[in-house]
């Protein structure tokens, strides 16, 4: 009981923000019944398989959510229940969301490369009955950890390759289910009470929970609800003008809050296709193939993408470098500008035109980027010269903030109004302050309604008056009117010498150079700012080979002497533009050393969503850090890494520490 | 010609292939002495050995490409004096090769196309034509290859060239190739030859994967120990051309003449 009580216990907080004007459909399955009716013959999902992209129209889409809903019913699966959802972008898995929503039962989905004890975590704090996964990998997963699940009663799986010979007693294909659905659905009193449950379905339900990556701790259950997920839909479908013409690739976490948004929520207010890709290692050319028209990428995607550039460029011909080169240059100069509509040289403007020919469409068209009418980026600050790049080219590219929480959007850039260092102003509907702290609260259409079984951490997080505290440091821009955010409030720290020092400031400009994957920087209540820098192996082992370095490991390349002078010579640049910049002139790194191993999610070190935790980084390689601060000129560490199966094993090394020149700080007086 | 093999062990049920007293020397040396096992319906069936001890040449016997000297080879049945290499390729022997031998200069997907060829019927001229019967017969033979492409998850390096690849990935095409002739009998030269531990995990997979999914009787070379003794049904040990043991990998293990092969004596 305490289950469905929980469920509940969220909804009781539904308040004020509910407006009289409910939108018709109010529910995801709703939803689902108008496309089909709407855009019957239009794609919804599209999947390639076998080499073949496969479509299914939201007539389809309906046909088979509906079967499985009834096939999930027959199983077990009521109103109030919950069931996990892993996988990565399969349709089937989109489509169990759909059809555990028909049901009023609540989707739980989980990363698919969580490794086994966050799934646990997961799936007992959410009390799962029914899980839909993806394959073999997953089920494996959940039988080891099949102990600390007593409630999970039922595994639905999407690949059965692998699974044959296992015990089917409480494991069932989805492909079985959807057939046995379909079936039970030719009797009319089961078509009638499906769509009676379906027509049944609440706004106020929850319509998801959505268990936070967890930068800060264990990850929390964030329950969002059908007609605020719709509401905040319906307002950036609004926002971005995306109807049913436009096209997604969904290749990012199913779990995560973006894909929930961008994908599923907006493709179903909008009626729009999103496609999964055939692998998620075949991103890239499904990209291209599929051209779409809306696409998100996080900082450390279009970073990625940026590398491959780089790197293919250097082995161009000398020819093609200088083109690439000079019209690099010319779009850095005049593209922004000309995105943005302000006065450009007539000159400028028909060096740009050229450009265009020769260059940017040629460019956009190999990453797949060329029909892409409104692209974001969020999740993290994006380098003011990779996000200066891409608009450059004229993809328009934009900014927006946002939370779990707030499901998703929180302040976003109006086309037109782009600027590298802001994420703009508030949504349609949203309500942004700033507290005394300068902590960034918003209400929000789409706001969360408390986390799973955690009045505690709600009240935390929720102010008395219904404001969610975001845990960022920002303010308002006057010039623009648009949010700036610092950094996480918790995370703004000083020198010893009361000098600030915003670390995620720090690592982006380091974590520009395409040859730097990642970096940490430390400096809080320190003497110096002090970096351990993890080394791209792409772009430095192509590096490698064309310089004739010889390396046998990803460890020995990390400690070439050679490759630690290249990687100095990024940080004198670093700390030649802070020493530019008056307030964050004495955030200038001191010292470096570059990492033995690839920061990785599985050893705990990055979040699933790749963003760094510093604190537990320090505490890991706690004698490096040590020795960046006493001068020693290397320091030995081992640590215990996770292979993918869950293994486990040492890793030692020496690493060595080099020391940097500080540059003058050019404008002392405004220090003080 | 159709009767039976004679099973050599007792408890042999369905025996797919076996090898009775096989001898084969190059001039003065002799690779193989005297070698006899057999290889059951789908199993897993692992050759170990040292250093020359005999495995790849032992390979090359079961298919066709060395002629033994002395000794029958049973393969489904039917005794064979002399087979060339085609004509075991026709009867369903698959195989990969020690040093990945692909065409390094066709895409992964054209490679394994290439493991079609015995299926086609269609000729030359029908293929000159771009459309009928030659055209419909290159859609299923797609089709098949594209299975195999979804199951050894190469989906990203369809359209590459094998010789750009890293070696994981080569010899995952090979694998790729062989399983495209839907063989009765796949024979896995060292296919985990120079791979680093997850590339290992992976092809250990994919192995056990085929063995189940498709059915298919394997018989490798490896010299991982840890890889064979995980992976197959049935070990036979060769060293200096001669078998010192035949069991299952416990039995294998327990063997004081093993030991003494791998570890070394005094002589």
């Amino acid at each position: 009981m305490g289950r469905r009580a929980a469920v509940r216990a969220g909804v009781h907080r539904e308040d004020a923000v509910e407006t009289k004007a409910a939108l018709e459909a109010d529910t995801f399955p709703k939803l689902l019944l108008r496309n089909a009716e709407q855009f019957g013959e239009r794609p919804a999902i599209r999947h390639k398989d076998l080499g073949i992209w496969q479509t299914w129209t939201w007539r389809q889409v309906l046909q088979e959510a509906r079967a499985y809903a009834a096939g999930l019913y027959r199983a077990g699966v009521r109103r109030g229940d919950t069931m996990a959802i892993v996988g990565g972008n399969r349709p089937r898995l989109y489509m169990s969301v759909m059809a555990a929503q028909m049901l009023g039962a609540v989707p739980v989905p989980v990363y698919a490369d969580a490794v086994a004890d966050e799934l646990a975590f997961v799936l007992a704090h959410a009390e799962v009955r029914f899980a839909a996964v993806e394959d073999q990998e997953q089920v494996d997963k959940i039988i080891t950890v099949k102990d600390r699940l007593p409630k999970l009663e039922r595994l639905f799986y999407d690949e059965p390759r692998g699974l044959r010979d296992y015990d089917h007693s409480r494991l069932t294909p989805i492909a079985d289910i959807i057939k046995d659905g379909d079936a039970a659905l030719a009797d009319p009193a089961v078509a009638a009470f499906i769509d009676g449950e379906i027509a049944g379905g609440k706004g106020d339900e929850p319509s998801i929970i959505l268990y936070t990556s967890g930068t800060t701790g264990a990850s929390k259950g964030v329950m969002l609800t059908n007609a605020r997920s719709i509401r905040a839909a319906t307002d950036t479908v609004r926002f971005d003008r995306l109807t049913e013409e436009d096209v997604a690739l969904a290749y990012l976490p199913l779990a995560w809050v973006g894909d929930h948004y961008m994908n599923y929520a907006q493709s179903l207010v909008a009626g729009f296709c999103m496609a999964c890709p055939e692998s998620p290692d075949t991103v890239a050319q499904d990209l291209r193939e599929i051209g779409p028209t809306f696409y998100f990428a996080p900082p450390r995607t279009l970073e990625q993408l940026l590398t491959r550039v780089t790197i293919r460029m250097e082995d161009a011909s000398r020819f093609n470098k200088w083109l690439y080169r000079t019209f690099i240059g010319v779009a850095r100069r005049y593209g922004e500008k000309i995105l943005n509509g302000e006065p450009v040289p007539l000159a400028g403007r028909l060096l740009y035109a050229i450009g265009r020919f020769v260059l940017y469409e040629p460019l956009k068209n190999v990453l797949g980027l060329s029909r892409v009418r409104v692209a974001y980026t969020a999740g993290e600050a994006i380098g003011p010269d990779l996000f200066a790049f891409y608009r450059s080219l004229g993809l328009n590219l934009k900014q927006l903030y946002g939370q779990t929480e707030a499901f998703l959007y929180v302040t976003a850039q109006p086309d037109g109004q782009i600027y590298s260092d802001t994420v703009g102003p508030a949504m349609p509907n949203v309500d942004i302050r700033i507290a005394e702290d300068g902590e960034v609260q918003f209400k929000s259409p789409g706001m969360f309604t408390g986390y799973f079984k955690d009045d505690a951490k709600t009240a935390e997080v929720l102010t008395a008056d219904g404001y969610v505290k975001t845990g960022d440091a920002g303010f308002f821009d006057e010039k623009t009117g648009h949010l700036k955010i610092i950094d996480r409030s918790k995370d703004v720290g000083r020198l010893n010498n009361g000098m600030l020092f915003p670390p995620k400031y720090v690592e982006n400009k380091l974590k520009f150079y395409p040859n730097i994957r990642e970096v940490v920087a430390y400096g809080d209540k320190r003497d110096y700012v002090a970096v351990m820098i993890n080394i791209d192996l792409t772009a430095v082992g192509n590096w490698a080979e064309r310089n004739n370095v010889v390396y046998g490991s990803y460890q020995e390349l990390a400690g070439h002497p050679l490759v630690y002078d290249m990687v100095a010579e990024h940080v004198a640049e670093v700390n030649r533009s802070l020493a530019a910049e008056a307030i964050m002139a004495g955030a200038q790194i001191k010292r470096f050393l570059i990492l033995h191993k690839e920061l990785d999610p599985d050893d705990g070190e990055l979040t699933r969503t790749q963003k760094v935790r510093r604190g537990f980084i320090a505490e890991r390689y706690a004698p490096l850090i040590k020795a960046l601060y006493d001068g020693s000129t290397e320091a030995d560490i081992s640590t215990e890494v996770t292979f993918e199966d869950g293994r486990k094993g040492v890793i030692s090394a020496r690493v060595k520490i080099r020391d940097m020149a500080l540059e003058p700080v050019a404008v002392l007086e405004k220090a003080a | 010609m159709r009767a039976p093999g004679p099973p050599s062990e007792v408890d042999a049920g369905d025996v797919l292939l076996s090898v009775e007293n096989v001898s084969l020397s190059f001039g003065g040396v002799k690779a193989i002495t005297d070698v006899s096992f057999d290889i059951r319906k789908g199993e897993i069936r692992a050759i170990i050995g040292p250093n020359g001890a005999g495995k790849t040449s032992m390979l090359n016997v079961i298919n066709g490409f060395y002629h033994p000297q002395q000794g029958r080879i049973t393969f489904q049945g039917r005794a064979r004096a002399r087979m060339r290499p085609y004509e075991a390729a026709a009867g369903g022997i698959a195989r990969t090769f020690q040093n990945v031998a692909l065409f390094r200069g066709m895409s992964a997907l054209d490679n394994i196309m290439a493991g079609r060829t015995l299926k086609m019927k269609r000729g030359f001229f029908w293929q000159l034509l771009r459309h009928g019967p030659a055209l419909q017969e290159e859609v299923e033979h797609r089709r098949a290859v594209e299975e195999i492409i979804d199951f050894l998850k190469i989906q990203d390096i369809r359209r590459v060239q094998v010789g750009r690849l890293p070696y994981g990935l080569q010899k995952r095409v090979e694998l790729g190739r062989a399983l495209a002739m839907e063989p009765d009998l796949l024979l896995l030269d060292e296919p985990m030859a120079g791979m680093n531990v997850e590339e290992k995990e992976d092809m250990s997979r994919f192995i056990l994967d085929v063995n189940e999914h498709y059915g298919t009787t394997i018989a490798l070379i490896e010299h991982d120990m840890g890889v064979v003794m995980d992976l197959s049904d049935r070990v036979v040990v060769l060293d200096h051309g001669i078998k010192i043991a035949d069991g299952t990998p416990d039995e294998v293990k327990a063997d004081q003449a093993v030991i003494d092969a791998y570890l070394g004596v005094a002589h």
